[in-house]
């Protein structure tokens, strides 16, 4: 499996890269879901290169366009190209990343195992994101968008997504 | 090795997810209900996602299209090298789920395969499959143990589209003249290799399912080689509808 691998990112150019966020999870920046493998700045131009969640996402368009805004507004030529190896995996959301997830109504990813356990109805350990109860059950490995599964809490009823582990 | 022969070699896995993809986008709005609805098109989410990366590479090869979108929406019937079973349509529910499932498995073990393959884009777009193609074969393995150990309607529904859609099984397992020589090479896959897993992995779930394992030894191909069946052209009309009508058109 792929080893986590860190991202080359020039520092001066974090402050604009943390402005563009996902458009499904907006409290996430490109910084914290880490899709950006590497982001140079060469001969007055930005190079960046941006991996995909998941194959079909369709956020990734949106946030090639929304990356290319940022530093255009700045008076910067920004390039984007989508690369796919190493594949993205759920390893790169950075610990502030998971948080701010939590806090907006998603569950955090799980570790592989844990996540297997999880989706195949074994174990009840996802935590509802609005009562905390871990009594939750698997409604759909399928939810909202390709990176989520949908779950309900059999304590508070109420449903919630829980971001699936990628890996 | 010829850019021609990689070129009909991607085709053939990228227009696979294609045509599955437009069945199951074909369900969008009317999945039996809300969570099945979603899990269709995201599952076709991802098969076109996957294709996408595919046909980048076929347009860059190729001396006759330009774009990704070229290679999907410009060609004609006989230049699909999609297999037979993906074509079928969704007659009622147990087909969606059979087509699903007959697919998944031979899928799964497709990409696993794809992942050691010496070209660098079909490894890293293998890659990247791996985990959801894992995720499709578990719903279409769970929904079919659900409608044939289900009611008597749902069993007998499961067991008529897995009976249909067997003689279609066996040519994803065909090599042609240029799959052998890409073989040779480590770019392809072995798919004939694939058989024998394949058919025992099927038999053991429709076992658990409590369905019939089909015993007709009559198998229908023609896919590979481009010649469809009669659904192919219908499919067609509504997949390149927008490009015919509107050359060039972007969204």
């Amino acid at each position: 499996m792929t080893a986590i691998v860190a991202p080359n990112i020039d520092p001066h150019l974090i402050e604009t890269l943390e402005k563009v966020s996902d458009p499904e999870i907006p409290v996430l920046s490109v910084l914290d879901l880490g899709v950006i493998r590497e982001a140079i700045e060469k001969d007055g131009k930005i190079f960046i290169k941006l991996t995909p969640t998941y194959s079909g996402c369709p956020a990734m368009d949106v946030i090639s366009d929304d990356l290319k805004a940022a530093f255009r507004e700045e008076g910067k030529v920004a390039e984007v190209t989508l690369v796919l190896s190493p594949a993205w995996t759920t390893d790169w959301l950075s610990e502030a990343g998971k948080q701010k997830m939590e806090a907006y109504g998603i569950a955090p990813p799980l570790s592989a195992t844990a996540d297997k356990e999880v989706l195949l109805g074994n174990q009840k350990i996802v935590k509802c994101t609005h009562c905390r109860s871990s009594n939750t059950r698997l409604v759909s490995q399928f939810g909202s968008t390709a990176c989520k599964a949908l779950f309900q809490c059999e304590d508070c009823h109420e449903p919630f997504d829980y971001f699936k582990c990628l890996k | 090795m010829e850019k021609e022969h990689l070129y009909q070699y991607i085709l053939g896995i990228a227009d696979n997810n294609l045509i599955l993809g437009q069945r199951l986008g074909e369900l969008c709005g009317h999945g039996p209900n809300l969570e099945t609805d979603i899990a269709l098109t995201n599952i076709a989410l991802d098969l076109l996602g996957q294709t996408r990366s595919f046909y980048q590479y076929a347009a860059q090869l190729s001396d006759d299209y330009n774009s990704e979108d070229d290679v999907a929406f410009l060609r004609k019937e006989r230049e699909y090298r999609n297999v037979l079973l993906l074509e079928q349509p969704n007659r009622h529910f147990g087909f969606v789920i059979g087509r699903q499932f007959l697919f998944d498995v031979f899928n799964y073990l497709f990409i696993q395969q794809l992942q050691q393959s010496t070209d660098d884009t079909l490894r890293a777009v293998a890659n990247k499959a791996m985990k959801e193609v894992s995720y499709h074969k578990r719903f279409s393995s769970d929904w079919v143990k659900r409608l044939g150990d289900g009611t008597d309607e749902s069993h007998a529904k499961m067991q008529e589209a897995i009976d249909d859609l067997w003689r279609y099984t066996n040519e994803l397992f065909e090599l042609s003249e240029i799959d052998k020589e890409l073989v040779k090479l480590g770019v392809a896959v072995d798919v004939s290799a694939l058989k024998e897993a394949y058919y025992a992995e099927v038999s053991e779930l429709l076992t658990e399912a409590t369905l019939a394992i089909p015993q007709d030894q009559y198998f229908q191909k023609g896919g590979k080689q481009g010649i469809h069946t009669e659904h192919m052209g219908y499919l067609l009309a509504d997949l390149q509808y927008m490009q015919r009508t509107y050359p060039n058109m972007n969204w």
